[in-house]
């Protein structure tokens, strides 16, 4: 369907990351918020505070990230948009309910901004070192889809998809951005709002005698009833059967983890999102994301003036990974150069895939600036010569 | 990478220094068709002292969004030009408030002063200094042009305010005029009264 005009603000603007973000949700139609503001995301909640009333979406500022997590879970079984904003200290205490919000497979979004950690670490400056939690945060065994803009332009259009994916795969979406994207200022085009397509929540259209919350007809994601719409209503995070009562056995466990993990494994082709250049005659290929990819382009192109043949790889959706896609490269190419504000995440990630095929560099630093593209070129030089 | 322009603009906080980058930024990025990154300083130093915004002006997309050194500064306080004063590149060009800040002039760099917070007093509104500084960067950079700038100024302060905040820039613009047509490096600044209305 079409976006909602109400919260669509059409035109060319001059925004930072947060604000892009905060109106990439609205015009998604989300129209319930709760956060516990933390720098450096709190400009996202500061815009849709002052915009919800407008036109009518609820903003909550709560007492902490755990409650904040627990509103927006709640709300969206009322068949509502909903998300939470924070950055790496908040993110960690949200996680216990994030886990919640996957195994009731309650589809939401969670906005990381990140910063240097960890723990409070640099409140102010960039880090990209919660790539790791947002895909193992919580506990026992579940899937995430993780995406991770490079620009205030981004913030914006991946916002819109993060709600969209979290309504077809029913799950908890993470938007990991970055503090440098976050405070950084650039052109946003908002187009229209019958050029934004949105996903509804697929309610479902049995009779409520014949309803069961958590029974799968053909696919992998259950039909949504909205708590309160008379339909037999029961969500637990124990596991569950598909009366959505708690089963304590083996057999019920199995099946249900294999379903939750299934849903995005089998469908990651279509999930998984990657932006390629440069790759027909590639030696050696560049992988990286967020506001280090947008440094690490400077680096591949002086590279390529000083005739090194290098291709580049930007995850725009970061999990599921493009697994399929570097064990391909992996097959032709000698060495990934992995630049990250961590000291080695998607690194490992990348060394795991390419098992052994090709070399990974990593070129790490653990947060406060983005890399000097200089370092990035060395290394992609080094690998090109060893 | 030839066209880009680094910018730092600071100020003490509660001078509009990042309302000022924002403007300047809208005016390439929206109303000139250019590419144009703004990061403005965060942490305890952008409450009360000095405070700092950042830009890239560029004809092509902006890869590194930071500054190294900066090809324009405009400093409207004393301490931010202590504190960046010596990052300005050799042949780059100062913009300040000739009131509150005595620049060293450096030889092969441009500079040009304007008493923006007089300026913005002649209007009785002294919170509109940073619009003034604003008309004379637009008027001693020809940056982009004045007329994006205006936009720019119109679209970016509070409603009601317009009117103000663009005599305020015609204030600033006129006085960079004047400034322009006599030798720069030698900070002649003609006075208060050749430009009031």
């Amino acid at each position: 369907m079409k976006a909602d005009p109400a919260g669509v603000l059409t035109g060319s603007h001059y925004l930072d990351g947060d604000f892009a973000c905060g109106e990439g949700a609205m015009a998604a139609g989300c129209r319930f918020v709760a956060g516990y503001p933390i720098t450096p995301s709190t400009e996202v909640v500061e815009r849709i505070a002052r915009r919800f009333p407008t036109f009518g979406g609820t903003f909550i500022q709560m007492e902490d990230e755990l409650a904040s997590m627990a509103a927006v879970v709640g709300a969206a079984w009322t068949g509502t948009k909903t998300m939470t904003v924070t950055s790496g200290p908040g993110f960690s205490l949200m996680m216990e309910n994030i886990g919640l919000a996957a195994m009731m497979e309650t589809p939401c979004v969670v906005v990381n901004v990140q910063r240097g950690g960890p723990s409070t670490g640099l409140p102010t400056m960039v880090g990209q070192g919660d790539v790791m939690q947002a895909r193992w945060g919580s506990h026992g065994d579940y899937e995430v889809i993780a995406l991770c803009p490079q620009s205030p332009q981004e913030a914006f259009d991946l916002t819109i998809d993060a709600f969209n994916l979290a309504e077809i795969y029913r799950l908890p979406v993470m938007f990991l951005m970055d503090e440098c994207v976050g405070h950084m200022t650039e052109k946003v085009v908002i187009p229209e709002a019958d050029a934004i397509e949105i996903e509804p929540r697929r309610l479902t259209e049995k009779r409520p005698e014949d309803f069961e919350p958590y029974q799968i007809n053909g696919g992998q994601t259950p039909e949504f009833a909205r708590a309160g719409d008379g339909y037999r209503f029961h969500t637990t995070g124990l596991t569950h059967d598909e009366r959505g009562y708690p089963v304590m056995n083996d057999e019920c466990h199995d099946a249900s983890v294999r379903r939750l993990v299934g849903k995005i494994r089998d469908n990651a082709d279509s999930i998984v999102r990657f932006e390629e250049e440069g790759m027909d005659d590639a030696e050696v290929v560049v992988v990286s994301f967020g506001i280090t990819a947008r440094v690490a382009r400077l680096a591949v192109e002086e590279a390529r003036s000083r005739g090194i043949r290098v291709g580049f790889l930007r995850l725009v959706v970061i999990w599921p990974f493009p697994e399929k896609r570097i064990r391909e490269l992996a097959g032709s190419v000698t060495a990934f150069v992995v630049p990250e504000i961590n000291l080695g995440q998607i690194a490992l990630e990348v060394e795991r895939v390419a098992a052994g095929q090709a070399a990974t560099w990593p070129v790490l630093h653990a947060g406060g600036t983005v890399h000097d593209p200089a370092a990035i070129t060395e290394t992609i030089v080094k690998a090109a010569s060893s | 990478m030839s066209s880009r322009v680094e910018i730092r603009i600071t100020g003490f906080g509660g001078q509009g220094v990042v309302l000022a980058g924002h403007i300047i930024g809208c005016a390439c990025a929206i109303h000139a068709d250019r590419h144009a990154t703004m990061i403005q300083s965060f942490g305890p130093e952008a409450r009360g002292s000095a405070c700092s915004a950042t830009l890239v002006v560029s004809e092509s997309e902006v890869l590194y969004p930071y500054i190294r050194r900066p090809d324009i500064f405009v400093v409207m306080s004393g301490e931010g030009y202590e504190k960046y004063g010596q990052e300005l590149k050799e042949n780059g060009t100062l913009v300040f408030e000739q009131d509150l800040v005595s620049p060293t002039t450096v030889e092969g760099q441009r500079a040009f002063g304007v008493p923006s917070t007089r300026l913005a007093e002649s209007l009785g509104k002294t919170i509109v200094q940073n619009i003034v500084m604003v008309g004379f960067f637009a008027g001693v950079t020809e940056l982009v042009p004045a007329e994006a700038m205006r936009d720019a100024v119109r679209g970016s302060v509070p409603a009601g305010t317009e009117d103000l905040n663009l005599e305020a820039f015609e204030k600033g613009l006129e006085y960079a005029r004047k400034s322009v047509s006599q030798p720069a490096a030698s900070v002649a600044n003609p006075s208060l009264e050749e430009v009031s209305p």
